[in-house]
């Protein structure tokens, strides 16, 4: 159970690093003052829950490794988070659909975790998911208004949807990892969620008048790590490079 | 030829209230198409350390200033009227501090 559960804690920290330093590259750069700063104040959100998940997986892996250990020194294979998470950021539009996409699971995902039977990923589920609630506030309410916005922004909104929606039946897939803890009390199961994560997207894309894509086809590989894509590799070389130029470099 | 800007979003001045029972003050103002925006947007502007439990925004343009050119005639003729202050009164022990 030890193996499941560190691999378990890896997807969620790993899902929190990947989405946090994707929102931080926005930072300086988004389309006005105040997104920026909202964007950059998600992205420390998301390092925060990372340190807690990632520091959660070192402990119960217990080989002496660290949360920074995990975060800095792993290779793309070792990771384990969704392939959503690692798309590039694109156009506004297209990080804010990512993003919404990601928090419409998060937050259910979050509420079940809060009543596991595991005594710490309860509490930091109980202390991330006010941070989620409002990630999904913001997330929901832009692309609303960018949906139904203008022609031009209606018409970004509905590409990044198309590209997007491929990831989301990752989110859902439950795979032999999971079941085991699902088992043991310890996670929620994620596919008893899509049904209130469709009621929560359909309501969203219909205020926000954009078109749920029809096709079924899905993405798959990120979780268990069999197979990134390459836009991982690539965000790695960003993040990790002080840390394996100067190997164990502080400040 | 440059393409023509986007009108900018209007301007909101933004009130805190640090704790229950203090009275909202100004922090700052900042850029939003709406009030629902404007509130967001002060949250992760002006609240990232948990400086309030109640935001208040107002549209810049409906807040009405005094003119500084009138400066002299409106807050001078007070400069001589320390009576004003409410410092000459004997406060009884038994009231505590006002």
């Amino acid at each position: 159970m030890t193996t499941e559960l560190f691999e378990y804690l890896l997807r969620l920290g790993d899902n929190s690093l990947v989405l946090g330093h994707r929102l931080s590259e926005w930072c300086g750069k988004s389309p006005i003052l105040e997104e920026d700063i909202a964007i950059s104040n998600t992205a420390l959100d998301f390092i925060g829950q990372t340190q807690l998940w990632l520091g959660l997986a070192a402990t119960v892996e217990g080989q002496g490794r660290s949360a920074d250990d995990l975060a800095m020194l792993r290779d793309v294979w070792d990771f384990r988070n969704l392939l959503l998470v690692e798309q590039p950021n694109g156009n506004f539009g297209e990080t804010i659909m990512r993003q919404y996409l990601f928090d419409a699971w998060h937050v259910l995902l979050l509420d079940g975790l809060t009543r596991s039977h595991h005594q710490e990923i309860s509490a930091i589920a109980q202390k991330v998911v006010k941070e989620v609630r409002y990630h999904i506030e913001r997330s929901r309410d832009l692309v609303i208004r960018l949906g139904d916005g203008t022609p031009v922004s209606h018409e970004k909104m509905q590409i990044a949807l198309d590209r997007l929606w491929p990831y989301v039946r990752e989110m859902f897939d439950v795979d032999p990892v999971e079941h085991t803890l699902i088992e043991q009390g310890l996670i929620p199961d994620t596919s008893t969620l899509r049904a209130a994560f469709d009621a929560e997207v359909l309501k969203t894309f219909a205020t926000a008048t954009l078109t749920l894509p029809s096709s079924n086809f899905a993405h798959l590989g990120g979780k268990s790590g069999k197979r990134h894509s390459e836009h991982l590799g690539h965000l790695l070389t960003q993040m990790q490079w002080l840390q394996r130029a100067y190997p164990g470099a502080t400040w | 030829m440059t393409e023509p800007k986007a009108p900018e979003w209007p301007l909101w001045e933004v009130f805190i209230r640090g704790q229950h029972g203090a009275s909202h003050r100004h922090v700052g103002s900042l850029h939003a198409p709406d009030a629902e925006m404007a509130i967001k947007h002060a949250r992760d502007v002006y609240t990232r350390r948990k400086e309030g439990v109640s935001i208040w925004v107002v549209p810049t343009t409906a807040i009405a200033a005094s003119n500084p050119d009138m400066k002299g005639p409106l807050y001078d003729p007070s400069d001589s009227k320390p009576y004003r202050h409410p410092t000459f009164f004997d406060i009884p022990k038994e009231i505590g501090t006002m």
